[in-house]
């Protein structure tokens, strides 16, 4: 107390922290990395263990063995689908009430924003098929899903088969005590997003969808499955769910746990498993692991179909068959005998220690990072990272501070020490007032950003000769230049008198909205917030004008303080999702990459995700999302 | 003895404990007869002393505790001196005879009559809910099984189960409840009679079965209606820790509340002999707490020991069965209604070897050594009989009607007018210290430090200063 209300001894520390503000901002950047880096290596990164108790232990039977019924469904259902060129629907109603399923469907239909690509078209309907299989002996007031989705290129079929096996497996048991939903989904995603807004009663994509017949009670946990071949080497297993949502990490371990119980070779972000924690390797390999997570989590994008059960409040994650493990080869799918590791097996037993459940999943993280699939990093071990990164701007801004107070209400300081800075009280009045105008013309130009492109785009494309997609980059670009181009009133903000105070003034205030905005997305999605902090974090601490003239000098940090609400995010997811999609064509390409729809809506999503971390008041749809995710958040920590 | 007032007044020995049939064998061979009021007063003295000594094995000796002579003072109990049947019978047959033959007979007869209980009750409890707490029913059930098997009544067992397991449905096979692998052992059998289940297990229920403050709507199957002459078996199992057991998640019991709950019970005269099994992480600082007398205790771990579970079942999905409770079953199940199998066998199950925590067991506040104790004397409700080709004269005995005289005098003594007892001496009985207040200063003396004080300041700044103070 006494060291801050002591003048004295509060310039000293001023001078102290001025002093040594560069080497400390260098320090606490590096740190932020290094500690980034470290979260691969096992004093930071923990065993993972199952905290839910009614699901403590893989001490259930498996005793599925209809692995050659499964080949004989897939090999139907794809000589049915070639034949109808689209989802074989009455085939499929036709199977599953033939395995003893109640049978429903949902018919959808959603305009694109672009248009498709192969086949050149707005409109996209579909129809999605599901079967429940009601608990024998209990109410119908929780349900578990399975879901497989179709595309036009992921045919899934294997899949498909391997679905209606395990129905008509699942149908000769007894011991369910919520029922099963077996999905089957057309058109990826979209058909998806339709079924899970029909189930739940809303309507955030403005998909028209028929209401659905059938129901069972609230999802518990969701599992999606993609296999597309009947061999396959080992199965990977995705969470990243929208926005860079996560499954309880208890879903990942049950699946874990029964890896390790059938001997199946199970990936995450397509890597195997290091053994080898002791030496350098093990962890060199998860952080490569954990790497690939960051990125695919900061890209916004579900990293499967189950990332969009997790906006339900379900706890999801998609299966996906890999075929680049030659060297262990397995048939997974068909194998009949009772020693070998299907996935099949790995499904039952999952479900039925799901069907054990008595509560939501809850007791285990919903933030973590996953260097490795039987290790994780919680959230109190990793924010450090973020934390450092952020000091860097807030130690910057104390730094501005310093010299303004010193500038400013020290006048004997000032005065002793450069003898050329009158004490002027009413500038720091007339400062602040004039950073108004700046900040609120880069949050107009922000929010430009943020709705223009997508309101424009059929404009654009009337009037120009470009496609949509095209439209909304150009009318980004635009924005981003025009932007900078308008007046942004920083005449005002530099002062004759002094000159240095206007800009700092700006940057002070910019700087501290900065780390505000990063705070605040780091909390809700770690990798995005920190690649946004990695990269913007020295570009703002170290931008300062150059030029004898402070009005030129002043933008680029108006351009950092509109950059964090929108353009930034804008720009920034653009950049990672091209360097996913990079990274994404090394094992198996996204499934719904194809489609056009789904980056738009991914966009969308995000955006608002964003929106409502930057500004709440802005949009009418964002009030909502907040206000439906809220409590979600508040429930997840 | 204003303990005995209390109870006089409250629960009233006749005629409730006239029916007992309580044999004068038992009272005098304890030593009850004559206890009069120094004497009481000494007992208690010497049991503080042992008490500060912890000298157990002293008190395991002395023949009853004082408290229980304070409580049944001689016209007390003689009004109870109303022998029937086969108890009367011990009586007689007891009296010293002269003869060799005599004391021969006179051995078998205490060996006859060695426990004194006349019925036997059992409660047994589970207290965890859920799937995946299957094993504690099981437990439960395994018990219900073995005492019902040995000979209790449904009548006389108080089964609370806090979840139905055998029509859960996650279980792959109905209506059953399985205690060992592979389905050998179905442990819920043809009829079960649960009297208190699911959310009617609860801390406040199990206390009230106990000590008997149980709505007078209550139904009879949910009453434990036991009296002095009762052996009580007492088994509970659920999730527990260090001095409480868990109550389906949502409260706890406490072993300060179960050891007082006991002595509630010794206090109302509802047992004669109690064992206490409980099967749960941490068992042995369940029973740590108990004071009250005729208390046996087992447990299945010691403090800071987990108990593990037992017979893991893929096909069911969960363990069957907690492994302290495994083993006791597969005790029990070679007990029959005549084998002379002691407690002292029932405390070498399930060795560590087996269990992996280590069970404990507390015999120093029960009177008898515990290979006298037969394990039916609890589990079972052994009607004793035995057939004797020897002639037994029956004399009439001088202190029978010494005991009808006394009868006599007690009715003269229950003329006087009744009065409430005091308060219970709880922390007498706990045997807690008084807390000793802190030392303060005389309330006087602070007020004429702050007179001094006030003095001194206004003679040094004078009166004008007042309203910098104000």
């Amino acid at each position: 107390m006494g060291l801050l209300s002591d003048p004295v001894r509060r310039r000293a520390l001023a001078r102290l922290v001025l002093r040594l503000n560069a080497p400390l901002c260098v320090l606490s950047y590096l740190a932020g990395i290094a500690w980034f880096l470290a979260l691969a290596f096992p004093p930071l990164t923990q065993r993972t263990y199952m905290s839910e108790n009614a699901m403590g232990s893989t001490m259930v039977e498996e005793q599925f063995a209809g692995g050659d019924r499964a080949r004989v469904f897939a090999r139907d259902f794809a000589v049915h689908r070639r034949k109808s060129g689209a989802l074989p629907v009455a085939w499929l109603e036709r199977t599953m009430r033939s395995v003893g399923l109640e049978v429903y469907t949902q018919s959808f239909s959603r305009k694109l924003p672009f248009p498709d690509e192969t086949h050149e078209r707005y409109m996209v309907s579909g129809i999605n098929v599901y079967g429940i299989l009601r608990a024998p002996r209990a109410a119908s007031t929780e349900s578990l899903v399975l879901t497989v989705p179709c595309g036009s290129d992921s045919t899934n079929s294997q899949a498909v088969g391997l679905l209606l096996a395990l129905a008509a497996h699942f149908r000769g048991q007894i011991y369910w005590a919520k029922d099963i939903i077996f999905l089957v989904t057309e058109h990826d995603l979209l058909g998806t997003e339709a079924w899970l807004e029909a189930y739940h009663d809303v309507n955030v994509t403005g998909m028209q969808s028929s209401p659905l017949q059938g129901r069972a009670g609230a999802i518990q946990a969701a599992v999606a499955l993609e296999l597309n071949s009947d061999v396959v080497t080992s199965l990977d297993v995705a969470v990243e769910g929208l926005n860079g949502q996560l499954p309880n990490l208890d879903l990942l371990n049950l699946f874990q746990t029964f890896c390790q119980k059938g001997g199946l070779l199970c990936t995450l972000q397509g890597k195997l498993q290091p053994q080898d924690w002791a030496s350098i390797d093990g962890p060199l390999q998860s952080v490569q692991t954990l790497l690939l997570m960051v990125l695919q989590q900061a890209s916004g994008r579900p990293h499967g179909p189950h990332g969009l059960f997790l906006r339900y409040r379900v706890e999801a994650l998609t299966l996906r068959g890999i075929n680049s493990f030659r060297q262990y080869k397995y048939d997974l799918v068909a194998v009949g005998n009772r020693d070998c590791p299907t996935p099949g097996r790995a499904l039952e037993g999952m479900f039925r220690k799901l069907n054990h459940l008595l509560e939501r999943l809850h007791q285990s993280f919903f933030f973590y990072l996953l260097p490795a699939l039987s290790r994780f990093v919680s959230i109190g071990l990793y924010m450090p990272a973020a934390g450092f990164l952020l000091l860097v701007l807030g130690l910057k801004a104390l730094e501005l501070w310093m010299q303004l107070h010193e500038a400013g209400v020290g006048p004997e300081e000032a005065g002793g020490i450069s003898g050329s800075s009158p004490p002027l009280p009413l500038t720091q009045g007339v400062g602040l007032a004039s950073l108004v105008a700046p900040l609120l013309i880069s949050q107009a130009v922000g929010l430009a950003l943020y709705v223009l492109p997508v309101l424009g785009q059929h404009v654009a494309t009337q009037h120009f000769p470009v496609t949509e997609a095209e439209a909304v980059v150009l009318t980004l670009l635009a924005i981003c230049a025009a932007g900078l181009a308008l007046p942004h009133n920083t005449h005002r903000v530099a002062n004759p008198q002094a000159p240095d105070r206007g800009w700092m003034a700006l940057k002070l205030v910019a700087l501290i909205y900065l780390a505000l905005q990063l705070a605040c997305t780091t909390l809700t999605n770690f990798s995005l917030g920190f690649l946004l902090a990695a990269t913007m974090v020295p570009a703002a601490a170290l931008v300062k004008p150059s030029g004898p003239r402070c009005p030129l000098g002043s933008w680029p940090a108006v351009c950092c303080s509109r950059g964090a609400p929108g353009s930034s995010a804008c720009s920034a997811w653009h950049l990672l999702t091209f360097l996913v999609r990079l990274l994404g064509s090394r094992s198996e390409a996204p499934a719904a990459s194809a489609l056009g729809g789904e980056p738009w809506m991914d966009t969308w999503d995000m955006e608002l995700a964003r929106a409502d971390l930057a500004q709440p008041q802005v949009h009418t749809p964002t009030l909502a999302i907040s206000a439906h995710r809220g409590p979600e958040l508040c429930l997840r920590r | 003895m204003e303990l005995k007032k209390t109870f006089n007044v409250l629960y009233p020995p006749c005629p409730d404990y006239t029916g007992n049939s309580r044999s004068a064998e038992a009272r005098t061979s304890k030593g009850w007869g004559g206890a009069g009021l120094e004497e009481a007063g000494q007992a208690s003295r010497e049991k503080k002393k042992k008490k500060k000594k912890k000298n157990r094995a002293a008190l395991r000796h002395s023949p009853r505790p004082s408290r229980c002579r304070k409580l049944k003072p001689a016209s007390m109990v003689d009004s109870c001196f109303v022998s029937q049947g086969l108890t009367a019978l011990a009586a007689f047959l007891l009296f010293p005879f002269d003869s060799l033959a005599a004391s021969q007979i006179e051995d078998q007869a205490e060996q006859f009559f060695r426990s004194g209980h006349t019925n036997n009750w059992a409660v047994l409890v589970c207290t965890s809910r859920f799937w995946f707490n299957y094993r504690h029913v099981a437990n439960t059930l395994s018990v219900y099984r073995s005492v019902k098997r040995l000979g209790i009544p449904d009548s006389h067992i108080v089964l609370m189960l806090a979840d139905d397991m055998a029509c859960n449905p996650r279980n792959p096979k109905p209506a059953t409840v399985f205690s060992h692998k592979n389905m050998e052992l179905n442990v819920y059998g043809d009829d079960v009679e649960v009297d208190y289940r699911s959310y009617e297990v609860t801390v406040e229920n199990f206390l009230r079965l106990l000590t008997g403050r149980i709505p007078s709507s209550t139904p009879r199957s949910k009453r434990l209606l036991s009296d002095d002459r009762s052996n009580i078996l007492i088994y509970m199992t659920g999730h527990g820790g260090n001095g409480f057991l868990k109550f389906q998640d949502s409260e706890e019991i406490t072993n300060i509340e179960l050891a007082d709950a006991f002595e509630q019970m010794w206090q109302k005269r509802r047992y004669n002999e109690l064992l206490f099994i409980i099967d749960t992480c941490q068992g042995a600082s369940m029973y740590e707490r108990f004071y009250s007398p005729n208390i046996m205790a087992l447990a299945s771990s010691q403090v800071g020991e987990d108990s593990l579970s037992h017979q893991p079942d893929p096909a069911i999905g969960v363990h069957l069965m907690d492994r302290y409770t495994f083993y006791v079953l597969e005790f029990l199940e070679e007990i029959n209604p005549a084998s002379q199998m002691n407690m002292n066998d029932l405390f070498q199950v399930c060795p560590k070897s087996l269990c992996v925590s280590t069970p404990g067991h507390r015999t120093d506040l029960f009177q008898r050594d515990p290979k006298n104790v037969l394990i039916t004397d609890f589990f079972g409700s052994v009607r004793k009989v035995e057939i004797t080709t020897e002639t037994i004269s029956l004399q009439p005995d001088s202190r029978i009607m010494e005991s009808s005289y006394k009868e006599d005098q007690m009715d003269e003594e229950l003329m006087e007018p009744l009065k409430y007892a005091e308060q219970l001496p709880v922390a007498q009985i706990i045997h807690q210290k008084p807390k000793l207040k802190d030392w303060h200063p005389p309330g006087g003396f602070i007020l004429g430090l702050w007179a001094l004080i006030i003095m001194v300041f206004f003679k040094t700044y004078g009166i004008k200063h007042m309203k910098f103070i104000f």
